[in-house]
């Protein structure tokens, strides 16, 4: 009898099994079938939302028949889990781009393919391709996104408070920062240095640009023209020094997040920020706040800003939908897209030749800069971050001691200058 | 007397089954051969191969013998930061075996006395932490010790020594003690488990007889139990050595993977992690990050070596 019975489970197991085998074909069949699915591989977990529920609806009014799947790795992780998804052959069909070498190595390493054909890139400069291009220039491998500029974001109730007008040179600045402190009730600047990248990218890139020229300074430093022991590059160290009396308590283990609490909670006066941030202070501030372009060294210098090309997104070379993949693209080049991201992310301002609208006061400043002071991207990512020790660290490293006290600026060029000299020719001289 | 007959009856077919290849050893030890070599030992010895490698840009591999490690032993940009990194990890070691083998053997003690109230409460609430991810762990403390916001310096001022706090974990003479500390914190309950079950271990006769021979509670701890609990003791030291020279994600969690300030809480993890996987604009290199990682290897392997050859061998076993 048990016998019979364990026979009868075991013939219904089977075809259980069997039955449940068949659904599985059937399904990964429609799967094939409707393979119109792009995922794409992004940092911007902070926008996913607006990718969801404004961008990826937006062009699916236009392709209904390309579904688009936004998948975000958190920034600090992104080009390691994408190295390593790329490596296994499991990265999604577009891959938001790094700008610069990191990007460049995965074509290089035939990750990325072409763009050149895919419609739409001529919607962008050469210097917006610039920083997704091969070093001949000849080869786009990214479409452009967005750039972020660099800043200064001030608490306009404390100034108007402390009677403060926005400062446009280094020593308005700091007569500025003085009076804030002199008052007693704010942090006058907030930033720490626990992250490393703060001192170095809202540090040293933010007000660095008025020091060496923008892009003059840049192409001379990779000509090796210029060294970072050269006056100019000692001196932006040197007013990095000058700003740890005015940083809050215990800078030296403020992170990031802090800093942005520090500031939204009306607490501090002065953020050095990245455009990006206003999109997050817009939602969490409640107080106006306005922004003033990093200080020029003497009155009636010429300003530039730090308008860093930061976003792009290419092709898995890989892709089984390279055509839906550059559907997208074009897209991405379009006016409708950069309208939709520059409004939607504030902050992150389009590349393409289009005129866009920014209705964000706060971020139309930012971009309005563009008029008025020349552009330039940080130095450190074209070329000079190619070898060991890497140059893009190296600031960071040495940014970070200088605001903490703990190296002279003197001391910081020469490591830096003596970092790149050991293995980027034009500097070995 | 049945089975005598039985057996003597059949001896013939007894025989045979002897001379046969134990075909059970080879079934019992074929699962965990199997796994081990699937994921452990075939991963180590290709992590082995491809240090000996390099790529070029395009990610072609060539082989190029033993240059990876001469370029991580003699160029001064990559072997400044190695031995940074190894010194980092020998401090992080020193101060888990001080500090958490030292507590852990005090708690170990605390738990043992015959008397002691609530025992398992305590127990378990210093076990705790353990189970809890590192993520969260740094998180807590990273809150707990922040300058702005931190309960830390608020409590210090409550007890008028505010003066004494200092951003810990940002100060490049700080950081690595302050990090270790917190590792310290979350895993002291390992040491404290090993050492107490060791501990109940010791018959209560031996301890008795300690006692009526005239011995003190201190010299009942230094001549009876330390030395029964010793080989319990090289077991934690070793654990702890081989924890604490894998250890990556606290000090990832908390410092990120520049391990800043100033590099002065990178250890070999981090620095591993580093080369293998780039960071910002640093491209990750595979095959120098094998090599990192064989190195990891072999100062993980000459240390256990060292244990079991020096240490080990001369530890005597008691059983009761």
């Amino acid at each position: 009898m048990t016998k019979l019975h364990s026979k009868a489970v075991l013939r219904r197991a089977g075809q259980l099994l069997a039955s449940a085998s068949v659904a599985a074909a059937a399904l990964a069949f429609a799967n094939a079938a409707s393979a119109q699915t792009l995922t794409i591989e992004s940092w911007r977990n902070d926008d996913a939302d607006v990718w969801n529920t404004k961008i990826i609806p937006a062009f699916n009014k236009k392709h209904p028949d390309i579904k688009v799947q936004f998948k975000a790795d958190p920034p600090t992780e992104y080009n390691a889990a994408l190295n390593a998804r790329l490596a296994g052959g499991t990265a999604g069909d577009l891959i938001t781009c790094r700008p610069f070498d990191a990007s460049l190595d995965l074509f290089k390493k035939g990750s990325l393919t072409s763009v050149n054909d895919v419609k739409g890139i001529e919607n962008f400069s050469d210097v917006a391709k610039s920083a997704w291009s091969t070093d001949d220039g000849k080869t786009t491998f990214c479409m452009p996104m967005a750039s972020v500029i660099h800043g200064f974001v001030y608490n306009k109730e404390i100034f108007d408070e402390l009677k403060l007008t926005p400062p446009k040179t280094v020593a308005e600045f700091h007569a500025v920062l003085d009076k804030i402190k002199a008052d007693g009730k704010y942090t006058p600047i907030a930033m720490g240095t626990a992250d490393q990248w703060e001192a170095a990218t809202m540090g040293f890139q933010n007000i660095g640009v008025n020091y060496w020229k923008g892009e003059e300074g840049r192409k001379a430093l990779i000509e090796g023209k210029q060294k970072f022991t050269d006056p100019a590059y000692v001196d932006v160290f040197k007013e990095l020094a000058s700003w740890a009396p005015y940083m809050g308590d215990g800078y030296k283990s403020q992170k990031y997040p802090d800093t942005q609490n520090l500031f939204t909670l009306g607490r501090a006066a002065i953020y050095p920020a990245g455009s990006w941030d206003v999109p997050i202070f817009r939602k969490q501030a409640d107080f106006e706040f306005d922004a003033f372009a990093p200080p020029v060294v003497k009155d009636g210098d010429k300003c530039y800003i730090s308008d860093h090309t930061d976003i792009a997104i290419g092709i898995n070379a890989k892709s089984k939908n390279v055509e839906a993949a550059k559907t997208f693209l074009s897209w991405v080049a379009s006016p409708e897209f950069a309208d939709i991201y520059a409004n939607e992310l504030p902050g992150f301002f389009p590349l393409s030749k289009a005129k866009v609208d920014v209705k964000d006061p706060v971020a139309a400043k930012f971009v309005g800069w563009r008029g008025t002071c020349e552009s330039s991207i940080r130095n450190s990512y074209q070329i000079l971050s190619r070898g060991t020790p890497n140059l893009e660290n190296e600031l960071w490293n040495v940014s970070a001691q200088v605001l903490n006290g703990s190296m002279k600026p003197e001391e910081a060029a020469k490591k830096a200058e003596d970092g790149l000299a050991s293995w980027y020719e034009p500097h070995k001289k | 007397m049945t089975d005598l007959t039985a057996s003597s009856v059949q001896p013939t077919d007894v025989v045979p089954a002897r001379s046969r290849f134990p075909v059970h050893i080879a079934v019992f030890l074929a699962p965990a051969l199997a796994i081990y070599t699937l994921f452990s030992i075939y991963p180590l010895i290709d992590t082995i191969r491809l240090s000996l490698y390099a790529g070029d840009e395009t990610g072609l591999r060539s082989f190029v013998g033993l240059r990876n490690f001469q370029t991580l032993l003699t160029d001064p940009n990559w072997s400044s930061q190695f031995w940074n990194a190894f010194r980092n990890n020998l401090i992080f070691f020193a101060i888990h075996m001080v500090v958490q083998n030292g507590i852990g053997l005090g708690l170990a003690m605390l738990l043992s006395l015959p008397r002691l109230i609530g025992g398992s409460v305590y127990r378990t609430l210093i076990f705790l932490p353990t189970m809890l991810s590192v993520v969260i762990i740094g998180f807590i403390w990273q809150l707990m010790l922040n300058p702005l916001w931190g309960i830390a310096p608020s409590l210090l001022k409550a007890v008028g020594l505010g003066s004494l706090f200092g951003p810990w974990l940002g100060q490049e003479s700080t950081a690595l003690l302050t990090v270790s500390l917190i590792s310290v914190w979350q895993f002291v309950g390992i040491p404290m488990m090993l050492i107490y079950a060791a501990l109940l271990n010791i018959p209560d006769d031996l301890l008795d007889a300690a006692t009526v021979d005239g011995a003190g509670p201190f010299s009942v701890f230094w001549f009876v139990r330390l030395p029964l609990i010793l080989p319990t003791l090289g077991v934690v030291s070793i654990l702890t050595f081989v924890a604490n020279f894998n250890a990556f994600d606290l000090i990832y969690a908390i410092k990120g993977a520049l391990a800043g300030p100033n590099f002065s809480t990178d250890i070999l993890g981090t620095f591993f992690y580093r080369t293998f996987f780039g960071f910002q604009l640093q491209v990750g290199s595979p095959t120098m990050g094998a090599a990192v990682a064989t190195a990891m290897l072999v100062i993980i392997l000459v240390g256990v070596l060292i244990y079991l050859f020096g240490v080990q061998r001369r530890l005597q076993r008691h059983s009761f």
